[in-house]
């Protein structure tokens, strides 16, 4: 007996908006499969396991919400506050494309809405199908969601043997808007077999950028001995709320490197569900997330060992103040069938207030007995022993700790692999520590 | 330089200084030697100001101002200085980013200009071949993966940038070989100057041959219980503690 859904204000209101925007025929499928199912699902609340330490309130402010006016583009100085890139630059404005603002796209990526007969066998195949068969009761509604909101996205297809010239680096800007307004954006990233790709995803705000709603799905099929390298950045101001997932397949000996950070805000939200489908797969997870004030972050990410011989390493640290808020879940499911599987989870936090709060969990559920499993998940302040060892050499407490807060991220950002990246999140980060000075 | 006087300390409510006293000179170096739990180490803490150690009673002047007045930052920047026994691994801080911090803070006191990145790379790079310490070593994590003798190196390294009035060394010969040992001891021969003191807080004779002292005490039951020269160390080295076990009553 299953009780009928009641749909949530919100809810439907998504529905609503759905049918206000119109897409091309061939992406009517995946539109219908979003709406059929966002709105069968139930509205979570605090006994829904997935978002037991997440509220969707933020969110539910949006139950009036309007589509964003399709005239905005990013103004020259939010487009020069971005790090220098040897990249391919495509810029969203609240989820519409931004052609001024953007390079020449190269073969192999397109938008949806300029499809070919290929492209659309492309996305016939693999579009809104990703990391699909993941646990029912882990089903991402906000995935649907964007099924449902599904105009157009980028395209990126990378065939056999063949590598995408330059990082793909796709920024997103949300911009002040006269009434509440919502985004959606959506990638699908197709690597044949020994193909390689590395894509940049980074999410940001105007600086007088009025709260906004903006959600977003990453599909990544990563084929066979194909290396995929991915970051993606959650830099949008605190006003904003984003609910964003990424869901990758790895085929045989498939690699993935993927690095992710998220400052807080009203609500971030950001689900990372990884399927392993072929043997000897890697996949290589480093993620940071910074709460401060009244800020809310949460990361959960799911991985589905579901073949012999693959291995998952993943390293999250977070660090959270004044009254912020920090969920982590990270969840390895081992299946019967996947020996000699090698994963190892490692979730540190640093609380530099009392006030402060962390939710960490790791789930760990292995059905098969030949493998090697570890996690370990802590919560701590800084260490006193490190503050007085600086102290001793004449640095101030407050120096000693903006110091100590700095290098405990900063040994998961020394993994990055783009150094204009990286520099630009260095000096941003070391600044938001002195600041808190 | 510093005068301390009956000081009695404790640390998680056990009393460890017992009415300690001890006057050093400008330009003298004093060995501290004494067992195990004599509080040796306690000595170099709570001159420095850590967390944990209770002064119960008794003063301590440092160049005439009153120690306990001074924050643990404001007696380094005064110019005191304590190379640790186990100095500690800060992984994600550059010892570049450490040592500068540190020398910034300490210029600034002495009212002179920071150094520029430029000027200050220099610097470090020429001390730390003086410690014979690689200079791939600054750009690493403070102390992170360091063997011990490079650790007590970075100690050395650090002593001679801030260039302190009063160096106390914790037990620096502690898990050196000999070749460390001599880079430590030329580290700190090259900064004597007549006017700069040291504290060698030590267990053994050995290396007081490379570091000879002016003075020597003994450190019991948590007070000096015999003082002299050079020549009591070998004394201790020769015969132990025990026949000074009734001066500790």
């Amino acid at each position: 007996m299953t009780q009928p859904v009641q749909p949530s204000d919100f809810q439907k209101r998504a529905l609503t908006l759905a049918q206000q925007r119109s897409a091309p025929a061939f992406l009517q499928t995946v539109r219908q499969q979003g709406l059929d199912e966002f709105g069968q699902i139930q509205w979570p609340g605090r006994k829904t396991e997935m978002w037991k330490y997440t509220t969707l309130r933020p969110v539910e402010a949006f139950a009036n919400a309007e589509w964003p006016a399709d005239d905005v583009a990013a103004d020259g100085e939010q487009l020069a506050s971005l790090p220098e890139l040897d990249a391919t630059r495509l810029v969203f404005v609240d989820g519409l494309f931004d052609g001024a603002a953007s390079d020449e796209l190269p073969d192999g990526v397109r938008l949806f809405s300029q499809a070919d007969e290929a492209a659309r066998v492309v996305l016939d195949q693999y579009l809104g199908k990703i990391a699909k068969d993941i646990d029912p009761s882990r089903r991402n509604l906000f995935a649907a969601l964007n099924d449902a909101w599904l105009t157009d996205g980028v395209l990126v297809y990378v065939p056999k043997n063949a590598t995408l010239e330059k990082p793909l680096y796709v920024v997103h800007l949300s911009t002040a808007q006269a009434a509440e307004r919502v985004a959606n954006q959506r990638l699908l990233v197709v690597l044949e077999q020994g193909a390689s790709a590395d894509l940049i995803e980074h999410y940001l705000s105007a600086d007088d950028a009025s709260a906004s709603f903006v959600n977003t799905l990453t599909e990544i099929h990563v084929g066979d001995n194909a290396r995929l390298s991915h970051t993606r950045l959650n830099l949008e101001h605190e006003a904003s709320s984003h609910v964003g997932a990424v869901h990758i397949n790895l085929q045989r000996s498939a690699v993935a490197n993927g690095f992710t950070l998220a400052e807080g805000g009203e609500l971030k939200r950001l689900d990372y569900q990884i399927n392993h489908c072929g043997e000897g797969a890697e996949l290589n997870l480093n993620g940071l997330y910074l709460g401060r004030h009244q800020q809310h972050v949460d990361y959960h990410t799911t991985i589905e060992h579901r073949v012999p011989n693959c291995t998952s390493q993943e390293v999250f640290r977070g660090i959270v103040g004044d009254k912020a808020k920090a969920v982590f879940n990270g969840r390895i499911h081992i299946h019967q069938d996947a020996q000699k599987t090698l994963a190892e989870l490692n979730n540190r936090n640093l609380l530099t207030s009392n006030t402060a709060e962390v939710d960490t969990k790791p789930e760990l559920e292995i059905y098969a007995d030949d493998v090697r499993c570890a996690h370990g998940a802590t919560i701590s302040q800084l260490d006193e022993t490190a503050l007085y060892y600086l102290q001793s050499r004449g640095i101030e407490l407050p120096q000693a700790r903006m110091m100590l807060s700095y290098g405990f991220i900063n040994e998961v950002l020394e993994t990055l692999p783009h150094e204009g990246i990286r520099t630009a999140l260095q000096k941003r980060l070391r600044q938001r520590f002195v600041e808190e000075i | 330089m510093l005068q301390i006087k009956e000081l009695v300390a404790e640390i998680d409510g056990k009393q460890i200084l017992n009415g300690l006293n001890l006057t050093i000179g400008d330009g003298e170096v004093h060995a501290i030697m004494g067992p195990n739990g004599a509080g040796k180490s306690t000595l170099g803490n709570v001159l420095t100001g850590r967390d944990g150690y209770e002064v119960k009673s008794g003063e301590v002047l440092f160049n005439g101002k009153n120690l306990f007045d001074l924050e643990i930052e404001e007696r380094a920047r005064e110019g005191m200085f304590l190379a640790f026994q186990y100095p500690v691994e800060i992984p994600g801080v550059s010892n570049m980013e450490f040592l500068k911090a540190s020398l910034d803070a300490r210029r600034k006191h002495q009212g002179l200009e920071e150094l520029s990145s430029f000027d200050f790379m220099k610097l470090a790079r020429e001390t730390s071949a003086k410690v014979s310490l690689d200079a791939a070593f600054l750009k690493r994590g403070v102390n992170e993966g360091f063997s011990g003798g490079e650790k007590k190196r970075n100690e050395i390294l650090q002593m001679m940038l801030l260039e302190p009035q009063l160096c106390i060394l914790d037990e620096t010969d502690s898990g050196l070989d000999i070749d460390a040992l001599q880079v430590v001891a030329n580290g700190v021969n090259a900064m004597r100057d007549g006017k700069r003191s040291f504290i060698v807080v030590t267990h053994y004779q050995r290396l007081l041959d490379y570091i000879v002292p002016d003075h020597v005490h003994v450190l019991a039951g948590g007070k000096i219980v015999k003082s002299g020269d050079k020549e009591l160390a070998k004394e201790l080295e020769a015969k132990g503690y025990g026949w000074l076990e009734g001066e500790v009553a």
